[in-house]
């Protein structure tokens, strides 16, 4: 297959990412460059939502529309974003701490709600700036400055969860491996409905137990596999890391399913931000004699 | 038709249905309350019930008058007791000339007990509905029918609201309410004596709604299209009412999963171009605080309404109170830019709702609507809302150009405002970041924190508000100058003082009144010089600690000298008010304010 050079400068900011050197963020970011430019978007209508830590700088460091929001809330306001303005390609980034954390709740009734736009979500099982807790996806035993004596919860498998709750695509990466994480990003991105990313992405400063090399021994592709993307159980399956072999690529895919803006009926009269503002003399009528 | 002695206000008539949760006393008074304005007769309506869904004590008062009905009074002409607790509670307090109508195979009335001239009015509810249908309701319609009879009116008016409820459901459905209505008519009209009250109908049909509703029907008209709330009490009103209809007119409405969910949401879809809303009450409010930071910060505009209710923590649910208004001073960490309005009347709510969604975009900051359960949940009767009065005005929009960077999006401008962009519009793509950003949102809280650049945005944004205080209306003393004394109210208190203000006029009583709806930005100067002209000041607001007064203090430096406060969650009646007034005007001491 001919290789086709793709103009990633247009998704490309000014602002030169303060990330530790090494870190696996910058794998993330760009790949998700590449992934916007693969898919032809035009910057202007894609809308990057972070919450906070290392992993939500990223918008500040990609050239498009993006916000910068709260702690575990970057869910909540993507999805404000899509349903104001349904035309805008709305991608949510952040960490684990942040997505599996604090903001688990947005995470899962978002992915029930089936809007379409995409979770990336680059998890480091550490708590990188606030200088290294444990998190959400923390192995068990491994110690880390709030779990001196190792960890003594297990961890959450956020694909299983992805599953459960209805996510129409869920699909893991490696952010060693940044060319095969351009190409499911861009599968991501391109799904109608909501689209998981889980992506591994090392902290090189506080995390000495789930680095590079411990990645690359570990992780396998699914789709170099032959895994049916179609198959929930296999993917369930895959989410459990048997013979500690770790999956990455796409796990899930539905089968079309409608999209939370396909049953939105407020959308007959178009996209809310464009739609014009206050009632005709008709309906203004109509709503007040109502009342009577 | 014979009539009796009676020592009912011709002006006012007050009905009071009570009875358990479940046994259908808003079927009862919503008919008659919607026939009596639709007779061109004025209501005030208010429900004082309890956070069960089944049993408790509820009873909806129901004040009508010819003329506009500030309050829901503290009298009970007519009793209409659905069970035998409501008999317990309220049978002592219906006004000499009224009467009580109840089920007497139910209940038990001790007619020796009642004061001097109360009306027994007991029907065998039960034997009379059992003919029309099964349903216990059924009973309650045979009430409403006896009720018309006995207050002399017009049952025709009873009846066109009950076809109209029915409808949908169908003919039988319709004959049968219709039927148990006029059976319950006809056995007072051959039992009972015709209480002799003149009604002064008309053919004018008035609005009649909620505060929320109101406030539901201004999100619509003011342009709102996008509206999330997780259902809490008493806020839930406006999403009951826009959840049908606002789709209707292109407002997407979403339930969340929490109240941090639909104010983020909010904050996301004001920023992305939508004029957005989202309703809670305090507890609500308390999750939603730090993104309205989040909205200060990024200058999105966004309007949240808190509905107060009886606090702390999860405190009267379905009780008022105005109990947050520090809570909406203080919420979110940091200094920012802001407005908090009270409106104070449904008429009002719905041109605030209005008026908040230009000020949001105008502003590009958060705006918190202030309402309380009385005025949010009370129906009232109100004169047409003008829809000419509404405009809509979006504040500064940026031009979208060719270039690619630059783009000022926090411009250091002398107003304060920054023409705006949003997703879509070529040629400008910033970030709008929580963190303290430059004037291109360019974050500078890593690396270094540039202190000169923090000034520069912090006084920025709250230039907005010097800005906001030239431009907002001045405060308003309804009544005479050199009255002796001044009331000052804000929220739905201004209800209960105008129904008192009435009373004292009709006396010779010399008074006036403040209402306080702009509370942040405050215009201390001009409330200064009205405390400081008035001979007496007399505030009254439904809390424990005095919030507004203290507030006043906090802004003006100057103290109210009395106050009447109520933290019972129930609202405040006129005579209350009416007595504090009269004693004070006589000299009465204000008990030293102590620890308070």
């Amino acid at each position: 297959m001919p290789t086709e050079t793709v103009d990633i400068t247009k998704f490309k900011s000014k602002i030169a990412p303060d990330w530790c050197p090494g870190c696996g963020d910058f794998g993330v970011l760009a790949s998700l460059q590449k992934a916007c430019a693969m898919n032809g978007l035009d910057s202007k209508d894609v809308c990057v939502v972070s919450g906070i830590g290392c992993s939500s700088n990223l918008p500040g460091f990609f050239g498009s529309y993006g916000m910068h929001t709260l702690h575990g809330r970057a869910v909540a306001v993507a999805q404000g974003v899509r349903l104001a303005n349904p035309d805008v390609t709305v991608i949510a980034t952040g960490g684990d701490g942040d997505g599996y954390g604090i903001g688990i709740g947005h995470f899962i009734h978002a992915m029930r709600r089936n809007l379409n736009m995409t979770y990336i979500v680059m998890n480091n099982q550490i708590y990188g700036l606030t200088t290294g807790q444990t998190s959400p996806t923390t192995e068990l035993h491994t110690q880390t400055k709030s779990t001196p004596e190792g960890s003594i919860e297990n961890p959450l498998n956020p694909m299983q969860l992805a599953l459960v709750s209805g996510a129409s695509f869920v699909a893991r990466g490696f952010s060693g491996s940044a060319e095969r994480l351009s190409e499911v990003m861009a599968e991501a991105i391109k799904h109608k409905g909501f689209s998981l990313v889980d992506v591994f992405s090392p902290c090189v400063t506080y995390n000495k137990v789930n680095t590079y090399p411990w990645f690359r021994e570990r992780v396998y592709d699914l789709q170099a596999e032959g895994h049916d993307t179609g198959n929930w159980d296999a993917a369930m399956i895959a989410a459990k890391q048997p013979n500690n072999r770790i999956a990455t690529g796409i796990f899930y895919q539905a089968p079309a399913t409608p999209t939370y803006e396909e049953l939105e009926p407020a959308y007959k009269f178009g996209s809310p931000v464009k739609q014009k503002l206050g009632l005709d003399k008709e309906s203004a009528d109509a709503l007040l004699n109502s009342f009577k | 038709m014979s009539s009796q002695t009676t020592a009912l206000s011709p002006r006012k008539v007050s009905v009071r249905v009570g009875g358990a949760a479940g046994d259908g006393i808003a079927s009862v008074a919503e008919t008659l309350a919607k026939a009596c304005s639709r007779q061109g007769l004025y209501v005030f309506a208010y429900n004082s019930y309890q956070s069960v869904i089944r049993g408790g004590h509820i009873n909806m008062q129901i004040r009508i008058g010819a003329k506009k009905v500030w309050s829901q009074g503290d009298q009970c002409d007519f009793l209409v007791a659905l069970n035998q607790d409501t008999i317990v509670r309220h049978a002592k307090e219906v006004t000499p000339g009224g009467g009580i109508i109840y089920n007497k195979e139910k209940i038990k009335l001790d007619a020796a007990s009642l004061p001097k001239s109360v009306s027994d009015f007991g029907i065998p509810s039960s034997a009379i509905a059992n003919k029309f249908g099964k349903s216990p309701i059924m009973q309650n319609t045979v009430a409403l029918g006896a009720l018309s009879f006995v207050m002399n009116f017009p049952f025709e008016a009873v009846k066109d609201v009950i076809v109209g409820t029915f409808k949908k459901k169908g003919d039988a459905v319709v004959n049968a309410n219709v039927g148990a209505a006029q059976a319950g008519f006809d056995y007072a009209k051959e039992n009972f004596k015709q209480v002799s009250l003149t009604w002064e109908v008309s053919n004018k049909k008035r609005m009649f709604l909620t505060g929320n509703q109101a406030i539901a029907l201004g999100a619509v008209a003011g342009g709102c299209k996008f509206y999330s709330a997780y259902p809490m009490t008493p806020a839930s009103g406006i999403l009951h009412w826009l959840a049908p209809k606002g789709p209707k007119y292109g407002v997407v409405v979403k339930q969340c999963e929490d109240e941090i969910a639909a104010m983020n949401m909010a904050v996301g879809a004001g920023h992305a171009g939508a004029r957005s809303m989202t309703g809670t009450s305090g507890g609500g409010f308390s999750l939603m605080t730090e993104a309205v930071g989040l909205a200060a910060m990024i200058e999105a505009p966004v309007v949240v309404v808190n509905c107060m209710r009886g606090g702390p923590s999860t405190g009267l649910p379905t009780k008022t109170e105005q109990g947050d208004l520090f809570q909406a001073i203080g919420a979110s960490q940091g200094d920012y830019p802001k407005f908090i309005i009270a409106p104070a009347t449904v008429e009002d709510a719905f041109y605030a709702t209005t008026e908040a969604l230009n000020l949001a975009e105008i502003y590009q900051c958060p705006v918190i609507l202030l309402s309380d359960l009385l005025l949010s949940e009370h129906y009232e009767t109100i004169d047409d809302l003008d829809m000419a009065k509404v405009k809509i005005e979006r504040g500064e929009w940026a031009q979208a150009t060719n270039g690619n960077g630059g783009f000022l999006r926090y411009k250091n401008t002398p107003s304060g405002i920054s023409p705006r962009a949003i997703p879509g519009m070529a040629g400008m793509n910033y970030i709008a970041a929580s963190d303290e950003h430059d004037e291109e949102g360019v974050v500078i809280s890593d690396v270094f924190t540039d202190p000169a650049k923090r000034i520069v945005m912090m006084e920025k944004r709250m230039r907005k508000m010097e800005t906001a205080l030239k431009n907002m209306p001045e405060p308003k003393v309804e009544g005479p100058a050199n009255a002796d004394l001044t009331f000052i109210t804000w929220g739905s208190t201004y209800y209960v003082v105008r129904d008192a203000i009435h009373r004292l006029e009709k006396e010779g009583v010399k008074v006036n009144h403040l209402n306080i709806k702009y509370i942040w930005p405050f215009k201390a100067d001009a409330i200064a010089k009205i405390i400081k002209s008035a001979k007496k000041t007399f505030i009254v607001e439904a809390n424990y600690t005095g919030q507004m007064e203290k507030f006043i203090r906090q802004e003006t430096g100057l103290s109210i000298a009395h106050h009447l406060r109520k933290y019972d969650g129930e609202p405040f009646g006129p005579d209350q008010v009416h007595e504090k007034t009269k004693a004070l005007l006589a000299g009465a001491k204000e008990p030293a304010l102590a620890a308070r």
